[in-house]
């Protein structure tokens, strides 16, 4: 047995090892989708997540699923849905990722709703779709589109709690609230597993697996005002970062324009698809002078961008005129209830308003991570050579939102993220079972290899001086909050730099005063805090080296796009902190590329 | 929580169920002041949050803070509930508040319990769609009608708030499913795309497993979704009893 406590440090020698095919870190959405692939396939699989799956932050997800099932339109076709995203994505969405996402999104969803997902219906009996931002019919000519799949505005839970009960179904084997600490690399850079422990008992294992997924999920907790769960900390990037492993378009963070003001919590951006406005403090629908086609429906990074600029030009709400008003009570009682039950519910109690009666305070909030762990179609993790080549991690994949395969590029649509996990962490288990069936190499790891995982916890579990988790905590999300938000400029930026090295040397001596092994949450706050702080620094240098203006990136420096040196992913290592570029896939393999154009709505 | 910003500071006696079974130590309350703002209305996992401040070795559970992932079910002064969506102003009383953990579980340590029975009770239903309809890669029809019917049973957050509050289920955890489970079977039976609803109330039939409720309808009256077990369990005893004419 290996318990953490006590004071005392772990050690390879008196680490038990558990031993699977393959595990996938967490039981959100893509981790699910992962696991019901294998363990349809028979392989002894075990999916560990620190909370009860159906607690994960997929089950938060409101508005809906973005797929042309044809169900609203029979004319949709999954080419204009390419479309919309590769200009979403302001081009740098990789459109071989895209390409595939759209191509096989309609299958999925109809094997979702098989599973029993309770999908609104309409009047025909089909699964219902309601309008999104930034999406169009005909490439972009035929008009607004309505192609998100909706079960009310409770779709992420639905889903959940479908994918979970799939799961039963089959069997999968969970580990359920067991925390991942660090992944096992061996000498030739295969993963070959992770560190994990029980969060009951307290004790450690070496979870030794020849396939590892990371479907851990976003890191909105970096800021300090955010749409995201408490859980929400970046493990698997922060994890990947640890093992010397490259992340992506970091910088790329998406502020959603209608996160409830002073409470954070989001109300969909299906409240605009049903017919809500945006207005300012005169009343005036606003969006009608940014986008005059799209209006409330234009992307996300515009409509952030624009309520902003009504805030900074003194049009904002309230008393501090710090926020705008989303407007509903024209759309009746009746409609509220029946589409957009949750959001009435959460305005109730989060902002003290009936939306059937008064607008609901909102504000631009920091709400998904464009960037993370880079994949390719098949979720294979991919790191960059010292001559700015790929190369595969063997054993390692990503899926989801902690991953970077690159639908988003540089804005994400609404209603892709859903999408993503369910087809991503599908084509993740199709390769592994695959890979099974072909016969997979992995070296076992040296004691050294185990140890260098442990290095992290052991620096918790001993330490002996030094500041708590939740006040250095509070300071990163402080800084990143006014430094890193929808507007970004360099000396900000490189002010912000430098107070994240400060908080750094801090977190490295951060003090567990707790040492008790039983569901020790302080012990698992102080590991999440190491993992923010990683996200953290990739996403500020990051910012800062991308000197331009794209997607949700917008510098007040350089205000516009330039294609020339930045149609590119960013990378950044944790070892030197420094940035590279990579390609931007334009090669799908049925339809011809997109080609950049000026971006408006 | 976002930190609070304010002014105004009002003082409030928190008292929380501490117990860690590793130390061997009985459980006790422990009693804290902490600062909360008199100019706006928290929710009580704030309190436990500045609670936490001053002893960060305080254990619940949490996750999205905003009543839809069911992990921060707890007694709060003598009812539960989920401790993100339950503002202050409805629950202290005479400036106090008492936090204690789910009734009827295994405490694993303060605030949190073990669910494993409770999860159990739930994987017994077949809590999953059974069709044997081909699949065709479409989407099985229903009508906005049967649609309608799944609503008030879906939304379930497995939070346990009900079924720790229902005194069949603290009698006969083995044998009675409790009311979040049996919300969950006839969430299943009432789908129009289920083809398993004999099977699933051959299931129910015994004497135990639905008609230990005696209706008594806590369940009801804790349900932060605001869900309604008592008529679903009536509604599978109608069930049951039509076919046994
Ligand atoms: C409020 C809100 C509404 C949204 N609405 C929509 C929407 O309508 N449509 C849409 O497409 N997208 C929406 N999104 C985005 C979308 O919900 C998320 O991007 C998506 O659910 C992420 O899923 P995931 O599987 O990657 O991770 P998650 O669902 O976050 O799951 C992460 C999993 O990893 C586990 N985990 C993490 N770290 C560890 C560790 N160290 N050890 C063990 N386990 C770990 C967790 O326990 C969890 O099981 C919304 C997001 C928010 C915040
Ligand atoms: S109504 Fe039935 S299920 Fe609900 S609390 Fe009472 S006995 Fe329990
Ligand atoms: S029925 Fe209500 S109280 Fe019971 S588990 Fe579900 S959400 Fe919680």
């Amino acid at each position: 047995m290996a318990m953490n406590g006590n004071g005392k440090a772990l050690d390879a020698n008196s680490l038990p090892v558990k031993e699977y095919d393959g595990i996938i870190i967490g039981g959100g959405g893509s981790g699910l989708m992962s696991s019901l692939q294998l363990a349809q396939s028979g392989m002894n699989t075990a999916v560990i997540s620190k909370v009860f799956p159906t607690r994960s932050h997929t089950v938060s997800a409101q508005g809906g699923i973005t797929c042309a099932i044809a169900s609203a339109d029979p004319n949709d076709d999954w080419r204009w849905h390419m479309y919309d995203t590769v200009k979403g994505s302001d081009f740098i969405g990789d459109q071989d990722s895209i390409e595939y996402m759209c191509q096989e999104g309609p299958a999925t969803v109809f094997e979702l709703e098989n599973m029993g997902l309770p999908f609104s219906r309409t009047e025909e009996g089909k699964i219902y779709q309601r309008a999104f931002g930034g999406q169009s019919k005909d490439y972009g000519k035929g008009g607004q589109a309505e192609r998100t799949c909706a079960a009310a505005d409770r779709t992420g839970h639905a889903l959940l709690h479908t994918l979970y009960q799939a799961n039963v179904k089959a069997g999968t084997n969970f580990l359920s609230e067991w925390f991942a600490v660090d992944l096992v690399l061996n000498s030739e850079n295969q993963a070959t597993g992770v560190i994990a422990f029980e969060i009951e008992s307290g004790e450690a294992y070496f979870l030794k697996a020849k396939a590892t997924v990371l479907a851990t999920g976003g890191a909105g907790r970096i800021y300090k005002s955010t749409t995201n769960a408490l859980i929400n900390t970046g493990d698997g990037t922060g994890m990947a970062l640890r093992a010397g492993l490259a992340v992506q378009d970091m910088e790329m963070w998406q502020f959603h324009p209608t996160g409830i003001h002073g409470a954070g919590t989001l109300v969909t951006e299906g409240c605009r698809g049903e017919g809500g406005y945006l207005i300012n403090k005169d009343g005036e629908r606003f969006m009608e002078r940014y986008a005059p086609n799209a209006k409330d429906l234009a992307s996300r990074d515009v409509v952030a961008r624009s309520m902003m600029l009504e805030i900074i030009e003194g049009r904002g709400c309230g008393p501090e005129a710090d926020h705008c008003f989303l407007k509903l009570d024209h759309l009746g009682a009746d409609l509220l209830h029946k589409r957009l039950p949750g959001i009435t519910e959460l305005s109730k109690t989060f902002a003290g308003i009936d939306p059937a009666e008064h607008p609901i305070p909102v504000v631009p909030t920091c709400h998904y991570a464009m960037g993370g762990i880079p994949t390719n179609v098949n979720g294979q993790v991919i790191t960059q050579k010292a001559d700015g080549s790929d190369s595969l991690v063997e054993g390692l994949y990503a899926a989801g939102e902690a991953a970077c395969v690159s639908v988003h590029g540089g804005n994400r649509l609404g209603g892709n993220s859903l999408l993503d996990l369910v087809v991503f962490g599908r084509s993740a288990g199709l390769h592994i079972e695959e890979s099974f069936k072909q016969g997979i190499d992995i070296k076992d790891p040296s004691k050294e290899d185990i140890n260098k995982a442990l290095r992290n916890i052991n620096r918790v579990n001993i330490s002996s001086d030094g500041e708590n988790a939740s006040v250095i905590k509070k300071d990163l999300q402080e800084i990143m909050q006014t430094s890193f938000g929808v507007f970004r400029r360099e000396d900000n930026m490189e002010s912000g730099i430098k107070v994240i090295e400060e908080i750094r040397a801090r977190a490295e001596s951060l003090h567990l005063a707790d040492k008790s092994s039983r569901f020790n949450t302080a012990r698992i706050e102080a590991l999440e805090l190491l993992n923010l702080l990683e996200v953290a620094e990739a996403t500020a240098i990051s910012a800062n080296e991308r000197k331009e203006s794209r997607g949700a990136h917008s510098r007040d420096d350089f205000p516009d796009r330039d294609d020339e040196n930045w149609l590119k992913h960013s990378i950044y290592f944790k070892g030197n902190k420094e940035i590279s570029k990579r390609d931007v896939n334009f090669r799908p393999k049925i339809v011809q590329a997109f080609q950049p154009f000026a971006r408006t709505y | 929580m976002n930190s609070i910003a304010t002014e105004q500071i009002s003082t409030l006696k928190i008292s929380i169920y501490r117990y860690d079974p590793d130390t061997g130590n009985k459980p006790f309350m422990q009693e804290m002041d902490i600062d909360i703002p008199s100019d706006k209305d928290i929710m009580v996992l704030d309190a436990l949050h500045l609670a936490k401040e001053q002893d960060p070795s305080i254990s619940f559970r949490r996750s999205c803070r905003e009543g839809v992932c069911g992990s921060d079910g707890m007694n709060i002064n003598g009812k539960n509930g989920l401790g993100c969506i339950t503002p202050l102003s409805e629950v202290v009383k005479k400036n106090k508040l008492e936090i204690r953990p789910l009734p009827g579980l295994p405490v694993v340590k303060d605030l949190i319990v073990d669910m494993t029975q409770f999860v159990d009770q739930y994987k017994k239903i077949r809590p999953y769609l059974i069709s044997d309809k081909e699949d065709n890669g479409k989407e099985i029809p229903q009508t906005v009608e049967d649609r309608d019917k799944l609503d008030g049973l879906y939304e379930c957050i497995l939070c346990g708030c009900c079924s720790t509050a229902c005194p069949s289920f603290w009698w006969n955890p083995d044998k009675f499913l409790g009311p979040a489970a049996l919300l969950q079977a006839y969430r299943f039976i009432s789908d129009s795309r289920d083809t398993a609803r004999e099977e699933r109330l051959d299931q129910l039939e015994d004497a135990f497993s639905v008609f230990r409720c005696h209706g008594i309808m806590n369940c009801v009256s804790v349900c932060p979704k605001g869900l309604n077990p008592t008529k679903a369990i009536n509604e599978i005893k109608k069930m049951l009893v039509k076919r046994a004419l």
